[in-house]
């Protein structure tokens, strides 16, 4: 499974994902820089978190009118896995990949702290080897993370289990209270119908190793390098 | 010949003045009397400091890197860098841009020496949460931190945050950051070579900040408001490219030369620049890239209009610079190259509107300012415990420091900073220091800032020598050695006698100490004339420290582990109540002399616990600080994220009356959590290093529960302690 992890200016975390997939998962992986204009035959793309262009504007407003960003399009549109982490969720959503947007965070606070998501579905390339409802410990860090999506698109969403992981607390629960931003229906991260893109506020490349505090991010970075192997 | 009012709005005086006639052998041009202005004020030029500042120990057990724009010391094949600056009285007048510029300048001195950085701390003063402006001060610095430093990429991993009267009409906002580098790939702040190309990088220059340094910097702060202009405008993002371009520009080797253009722009780079390389410097500021038109010479070398950078690149190279640069949409133009006459000369579309020897604008004028005890400080240092009551209800007071804003967690303003970022940091904030693994190797450092001003206050000396102390402190209890200080020292006006024997006696005292725990001062700032119309601030020269942790696998955090683990005190708690959170908290005094502190007795208790942790014998490691052993105790219990491990403490030595044991600042203590196995072979070790060694308790149950003989003290359930510590700051904000 080849790895591309793009690169804008403003990108935060692009070196923290190819750190984790070079080291930990120890699979090959470059750098795809914005103005590039083809993807280096990667099979999976990496948005990675961040503040592209200053997230000026709106997050992820100008960073989908980006040279590459046709190009993941395309990628998408033929099947290619992409995962989009936090500002590249956000992206995702500005470029129509998925569906919904991002508000401000409830409190109108950036957020940094570990939270727990529940796994809805393990039957997508990025969650395989989870197990069902599975509770990950995962952080998030993000201004805008509260997802919004009117209700015949959170039908949609729902009916076709499209929502990858809700925010719970430790024991499972979603409720109000393990809500961390406001999301609508605690939603943490959603999938496209093809099942081949992801988007979810939290990091789970800062959740990948022991020595961070927790390794449950690690199990999306391997459920996607074990779904390539298959493929092959 | 200039008119006293003008060279005096420029906070020069008559004989500052009579001294650059000399010099230039001729009247200034306005362009170089705004020069020298800014080059001779304290901030940029030390005038009031310097000769204390060469009390400040230079040399530690590691090899120390010191004397440009950053400091740092050298681990095996690393380089690590840091520094630690003010941005006070910007964040007085405009709290989100003077903190978030304050970050951003910080982050620069670090890149620009070479090192990537891998992490911020921030230490912050304010007046009480009671006055709105204050509140509006600390959601503002807090908002300019998050918005800065979140963007750029570089986590913010710990820092403090105090409050107290004398901040009121003058906060602190210091600012610390660290970086690595390889160490023979570190850059330096100055240009060499004949006919080498001076490069602008960077943003475009405006009229933002005219006088940031002379003006805000260097005088008393009274009509804050009318100063706004003089305070900077942050743009994170374009700073985050400026990171990743000049560390891709570094790596060419095509730089010879490099400086932030932070206080006193341009002004500052080219001739701090050519006096460090010992050249001139010839640049012409028609080329200089512009967002305003019409801007005097004077105003365009005043500016300091952010995230710009002066280099000094290879003659023929300068292409390669350029392409780097615009690859990340940033300007890099030739405005000038390196000569070899030790002069600074400025045109303007050729014509030559400064023209100064690069080593007189450097060379400050010192002045050693008179110094004098001030009269009230006898008075306050008596203190009679006897005249304060006891407490009758131990619960209510221990609850009521929990809530202290100065003590109780400060989660509200953590969690708004991405204190994660670069995936380094691997013990987060909330514990006594936060540690940075460093990728690639088995090491990891720990990083922490200290100081209690309320000591410092009532006695400069030992109030300084006890920063050091608790710093130091806090970084063996993570499992670090002590290697290297960062100061950020701030005062009132040196003008002022008392204030000025508050400085010196404050620099004697970490002088003495940084020597005694052979750490050497590496880099750091002065920030005078803190001052408000109500009088000066307390005494704050904040500690920044960095250890070195040489095991990754042998860090340590405050909290209680496990239940049924043996709690340890080490050191000796005494009779005393003097400065405490406790007696001003709950007695409403300042009053009485700073704690005791005996080197050798803080030495041994340090090395006790480095060694014990070393040998993987101890589970958790807290040091007691502001509020005394019972806060201590309490967040061993309630800072593990919401995990609840309570405390049975039934064996404490009640020596004097008990309010001075439980909320006594007594220093050189700290607690201990361990196995029941463990804590013979620990005492073994206390035994060796003659540390105060005695076994107060266990961990367990639900409660924090203290007695004296058959006589229960204190008796809280922890989920009670945790609500009241988490949510305090919250909601004294939101009051």
């Amino acid at each position: 499974m080849k790895f591309g992890v793009v690169v804008f200016p403003g990108s935060n975390c692009d070196q923290d994902c190819f750190y984790i997939i070079k080291n930990i998962l120890k699979q090959p992986v470059k750098y795809i820089w914005h103005k590039q204009t083809n993807l280096d035959g990667v099979d999976c793309v990496i948005l990675p978190g961040g503040f592209s262009y200053g997230d000026y504007l709106r997050t992820g407003a100008i960073a989908r009118f980006s040279p590459l960003m046709k190009q993941i399009y395309r990628f998408a549109q033929k099947g290619g896995f992409v995962i989009g982490i936090c500002n590249g969720f956000q992206i995702l959503l500005e470029a129509g990949l998925l569906p919904g947007a991002m508000l401000r965070n409830k409190n109108l606070h950036f957020i940094c702290k570990y939270v727990y998501v529940k796994t809805e579905t393990n039957k997508t390339p990025f969650t395989n080897l989870c197990g069902r409802n599975q509770i990950l410990k995962i952080p998030i860090a993000h201004n805008e993370g509260n997802y919004y999506i009117d209700k015949d698109g959170l039908k949609t969403l729902e009916q076709n289990r499209q929502i990858v992981f809700r925010y719970c607390n430790r024991d499972g629960v979603v409720n109000k209270e393990s809500n961390p931003n406001g999301a609508l229906a605690n939603i943490a991260g959603i999938i496209n119908k093809n099942g081949n893109v992801l988007g979810m506020m939290p990091h789970p490349e800062r959740s990948s190793e022991k020595i961070l505090g927790s390794e449950d991010g690690f199990l999306i970075f391997k459920s996607i390098a074990k779904r390539g192997k298959n493929k092959r | 010949m200039a008119k006293p009012e003008v060279y005096k709005s420029l906070e020069l005086n008559d004989e500052e003045y009579q001294k650059i006639l000399d010099i230039l052998k001729r009247e200034p041009t306005p362009t170089e009397l705004a020069m020298f202005s800014v080059e001779w004020s304290e901030h940029c030029g030390y005038t009031h400091s310097r000769n204390w500042l060469k009390l400040l120990p230079k040399k530690g057990k590691y090899k120390s890197l010191i004397g440009e724009d950053s400091g740092g010391i050298i681990v095996d094949d690393l380089a690590i860098i840091f520094k630690m600056e003010s941005h006070n009285h910007p964040s007085q007048v405009e709290p989100k841009q003077g903190a978030a510029t304050g970050v951003g300048g910080i982050i620069r001195d670090i890149f620009t020496a070479g090192a990537k950085p891998i992490a911020s701390l921030n230490s912050l003063r304010f007046g009480p949460l009671t006055q709105a402006y204050n509140r509006y001060l600390l959601r503002g610095v807090v908002d300019g931190i998050q918005f800065y430093g979140n963007c750029v990429g570089v986590p913010t991993v710990g820092g403090e945050i105090y409050f107290d009267e004398s901040y009121t009409g003058n906060c602190l906002v210091n600012v610390m950051c660290i970086g690595v580098a390889k160490k023979d790939k570190l850059a330096r702040a100055r240009a060499t070579g004949y006919g080498n190309s001076i490069m602008y990088v960077g943003s475009n220059t405006g009229r933002d900040g005219i006088g940031g340094c002379s003006v805000l910097a260097s005088r008393e702060f009274k009509e804050c408001e009318e100063k706004r202009p003089a305070v900077q405008m942050g743009d994170p993002f374009t700073e985050k490219c400026l990171i990743e371009a000049t560390l891709e520009a570094l790596a060419t080797g095509y730089v010879v030369g490099i400086k932030d253009m932070g206080a006193a722009g341009i002004t500052c780079s080219t001739s701090e620049m050519a006096s460090a390389g010992n050249s001139g410097m010839e640049v012409d500021i028609a080329y200089v890239p512009r967002r305003e038109s019409n801007m005097k010479p004077w105003e365009v070398m005043m500016s300091e209009s952010q995230e710009r950078m002066l280099v000094c690149v290879t003659k023929g190279k300068e292409k390669e610079i350029e392409r780097i640069f615009s690859k990340w949409d940033l300007n890099a133009v030739v405005i000038g190259k390196v000569t070899d006459d030790g002069t600074v000369r400025i045109r303007d579309k050729g014509k030559i509107v400064a023209e100064i020897k690069a080593r007189s604008l450097t060379q400050a004028p010192a002045y050693d300012m008179p110094h004098k005890k001030p009269d009230y400080l006898d008075r306050l240092n008596k203190l009679d415990i006897n005249k304060i009551p006891e407490p009758k209800n131990y619960d209510e007071t221990l609850l009521k420091l929990l809530g202290s804003p100065s003590i109780c967690s400060k989660k509200w303003v953590y969690e708004q900073y991405d204190h994660m970022v670069q995936t380094n940091t691997i013990v987060l904030p909330g514990s006594d220091a936060s540690v940075l693994r460093l990728k690639g190797t088995n090491k990891a450092i720990a990083a922490t800032t200290d100081c209690n001003s309320r000591y410092c206050f009532l006695n400069p000396y030992r109030g300084a020598q006890i920063a050091v102390a608790e710093a130091a402190r806090n970084l063996v209890c993570s499992g670090a050695q002590a290697a290297a200080v960062t100061d950020c020292l701030n005062f009132g006006n040196p003008e002022r006698p008392d204030r000025f024997w508050q400085f010196k006696n404050c620099m004697e005292g970490v002088a003495d100490a940084c020597k005694f725990f052979n750490i050497p001062v590496v880099s750091g700032n002065v920030s005078f004339y803190n001052e408000s119309p109500k009088g000066a601030i307390y005494p704050t020269p904040t500690i920044g420290m960095i250890g070195v942790i040489n095991d990754i696998k042998r860090v340590c955090t405050q909290y209680f582990k496990k239940e049924n683990e043996t709690i340890i005190l080490l050191g000796l708690s005494k009779e005393e109540l003097g400065g405490s959170e406790y007696l001003k908290a709950i007695h409403g005094l300042v009053k009485g002399d700073a704690p005791q502190l005996d080197l050798r007795l803080e030495a041994a208790v340090q090395k006790t616990v480095q060694e014990a942790i070393k040998k993987g014998l101890v589970s958790s490691a807290h040091d007691c600080s502001e509020g005394g052993l019972a806060v201590a105790l309490a967040e061993c219990c309630v800072s593990n994220n919401g995990k609840i491990i309570g405390a049975l403490i039934n064996n404490l030595d009640f020596i004097g009356r008990k309010d001075t044991i439980l909320f006594g600042e007594s220093q050189s203590r700290i607690i201990i959590s361990c196995s029941k196995k463990s804590a013979g072979k620990i005492k073994d070790i206390a035994k060796n290093f003659a540390a105060p060694f005695r076994i107060i308790g266990t961990t367990g149950g639900k409660n924090l529960k203290i007695s004296s003989g058959r006589n229960i003290l204190i008796n809280l359930p922890i989920k009670r302690m945790f609500d009241k510590w988490t949510n305090s700051l919250q909601s004294s904000i939101t009051a």
